[in-house]
């Protein structure tokens, strides 16, 4: 939602540094320690944790027993080369255990494709809402954000209804006699995944986009115009580059979630669509590899985070021109 | 409204694509069959009536309605002081403590869930509960919260609580006179919205619960059996009306005697 997106863009952005006299140094304290109880829980129950999974990544398990000196096997095996070769997708992988590697690309894959449709997708919506709709905006605004709030997973649940061997399209298309037999292809392929992920989070992200849309200066709109601007070239010089920053940071809202996701490629996935979250928790629960299971998610965390420092500095990059543009 | 039937078309469309897909459930949910298949054989609610009589359902449910009522309740009160203290007052170190508590939007709830299980098996040897769900949810839902009451607290004007204080009141007293009340749509929407987050939570309770289910869980576990579709099928509609009348409610409230500048703000 919109306030979501407002806030964590927010927090990126730091505040003015203040001398330290007195006055300044109470209300420090004071805001700090009405801070505190959240600041205290989050400790508790996010950053110990985190840490714990760090400390555990450095150990190992074998069978039952869980061996406590430090190591890098775990982050090791995840690399270590081979003279196996194994493809996949016309790469060429000589790794000893190709898994994890493979499964971080193909995520990251699938959710960057996904976040894409999804922007492209939000994109003319949150246009028309901000440029075409006058009246009666509060009620779509509701009815764009509602389906966001619903079970996530019984929205993914309902694209296996829709795409099933015994789903709605198939029995829909064989009812109307335009199929034979069931498509097989529909459901448990990358493709179900990503369109599955792009449904679940297009109605979180036309909000931000919106918002992005909405603060645009009209009068900016009307001098560009006036100064004979055609319709095209105005939203290309001055409507796109002033919503980029919004929506950049609307798509990383949707990328980061997406590529450790586990219930869309468990539902809907298949053999053939599993991603990494799917690994990690099989790590934890069949393989009884918990170290290796922790190694692998902060691996993936991290490479994550690596992609979040591109998209900031996009944003960054994005400013500078609509600032120029202004 | 001006301009094309392109961009109309467009959101008609939008529309449809975001509601379709879930809309096959209630619509299969209340169909004569026990598949989830064209064409649709005739009108019926027995999908509904067995639903009572399954008492893990009605035990998953209890479990998740208190797990979410007590998350929503202790993520607002926790949310509420860290929101003022983000509007009401300037320290340094502001910014990057906002941010670590907007972390959990940004870790996969795969990670925060086993991070979560570690600690708890492997580290404190607790044994996993409903308890240890509901500390995952409120970290899950502490960002939404503290969202919501931010924009609200933004909403109305902090000089009426200097004047409170010129005029004598104590902090709390003005806490309690003026922001509370001039809050509260916020708070009420903050509450709502975390109960909803919570109810819905599916991969943190997954990991995280014992031997009881949540509603979630117990759904996800019915999932793979075809023979109990129809079960699934009105359970989840029932679940996706719950959902959608709460966030309504919360939208509806949150508006109330606002009139913001602030673009977006609903």
């Amino acid at each position: 939602m919109v306030e979501v997106a407002d806030t964590a863009v927010r927090a990126g952005l730091s505040g003015p540094r203040h001398p330290a006299d007195p006055a300044r140094r109470r209300e420090a304290r004071a805001g700090y320690g009405l801070m505190s109880p959240a600041l205290l829980l989050m400790v508790a129950v996010l950053a110990l944790p985190l840490a714990a999974l760090i400390v555990l990544s450095f150990w190992t398990q074998s069978g039952f027993t869980l061996d406590r000196t430090f190591t890098l096997a775990n982050y090791w095996r995840l690399i270590a080369p081979s003279d196996r070769e194994v493809e996949w997708m016309g790469l060429t992988f000589r790794l000893a255990y190709p898994v994890p590697a493979i499964l971080i690309i193909k995520s990251l894959v699938m959710s960057l494709t996904a976040t894409v449709a999804v922007i492209l997708l939000a994109y003319p919506m949150a246009y028309f809402l901000a440029f075409r709709v006058h009246r009666n905006k509060a009620a779509w605004i509701i009815l764009l954000t509602v389906p966001f709030w619903t079970s996530y997973l019984l929205r993914v649940f309902s694209w296996k209804v829709v795409l099933g061997y015994n789903g709605a399209i198939n029995s829909g298309l064989m009812s109307l006699g335009i199929i034979d037999a069931p498509l097989e292809f529909l459901l448990y392929n990358p493709a179900a995944v990503t369109i599955t992920l792009a449904h679940s989070w297009v109605s979180f992200i036309v909000l931000p986009i919106y918002v992005s849309l909405e603060k645009i200066d009209r009068s900016m709109l009307e001098a560009a115009s006036d100064l004979g601007d055609s319709k095209w070239k105005r939203f290309r010089r001055i409507t796109l580059p002033l919503s980029m920053p919004g929506t950049i940071s609307a798509a990383l809202l949707v990328f980061i979630p997406t590529v450790g996701d586990y219930v869309t490629p468990e539902l809907v996935g298949g053999p053939g669509g599993t991603m990494i979250g799917s690994l990690v928790q099989q790590l934890f629960t069949k393989q009884n590899n918990a170290p290796l299971g922790a190694a692998v998610s902060l691996v993936m965390m991290l490479i994550i985070g690596a992609m979040v420092l591109i998209f900031l500095t996009l944003i960054g990059y994005w400013r500078m021109r609509a600032r120029r543009a202004a | 409204m001006t301009g094309g039937w392109g961009f109309k078309t467009y959101a008609i469309l939008f529309i449809a694509f975001i509601y379709g897909p879930v809309l096959m459930l209630p619509l299969f949910s209340v169909n004569d069959s026990n598949f989830a298949t064209f064409p649709l054989a005739g009108f019926t609610l027995r999908h509904y009536a067995d639903l009572w009589t399954q008492r893990p359902i009605l035990e998953a449910l209890g479990n998740s309605v208190r797990i979410a009522a007590g998350v929503s309740v202790l993520a607002t009160v926790v949310a509420m002081p860290a929101a003022i203290a983000v509007t009401r007052f300037r320290f340094a170190g502001k910014a990057p403590a906002l941010a670590f508590m907007m972390l959990p939007l940004v870790v996969p709830s795969i990670v925060m869930a086993v991070a979560l299980l570690v600690i708890v098996l492997r580290f404190l040897g607790i044994p996993l509960s409903l308890w240890t769900v509901a500390a995952g949810h409120v970290v899950v839902c502490l960002p939404f919260c503290l969202s919501v009451l931010v924009s609200r607290l933004e909403g109305f004007d902090a000089s009426l609580e200097e004047a409170s204080r010129d005029l004598g009141c104590a902090p709390m007293q003005t806490f309690w006179r003026l922001t509370f009340p001039l809050a509260l749509p916020g708070i009420i929407s903050s509450l709502l919205l975390g109960f909803i987050i919570s109810f819905d939570e599916f991969v943190i309770a997954f990991f995280l619960t014992g031997t009881e289910n949540t509603l979630p869980v117990y759904l996800y576990s019915q999932l793979r059996f075809p023979n109990s579709l129809p079960g699934t099928l009105a359970l989840g509609s029932l679940i996706l009306i719950a959902s959608t009348l709460l966030v309504v409610l919360a939208e509806v409230i949150r508006r109330r005697g606002v009139t913001s500048d602030n673009p977006g703000d609903i």
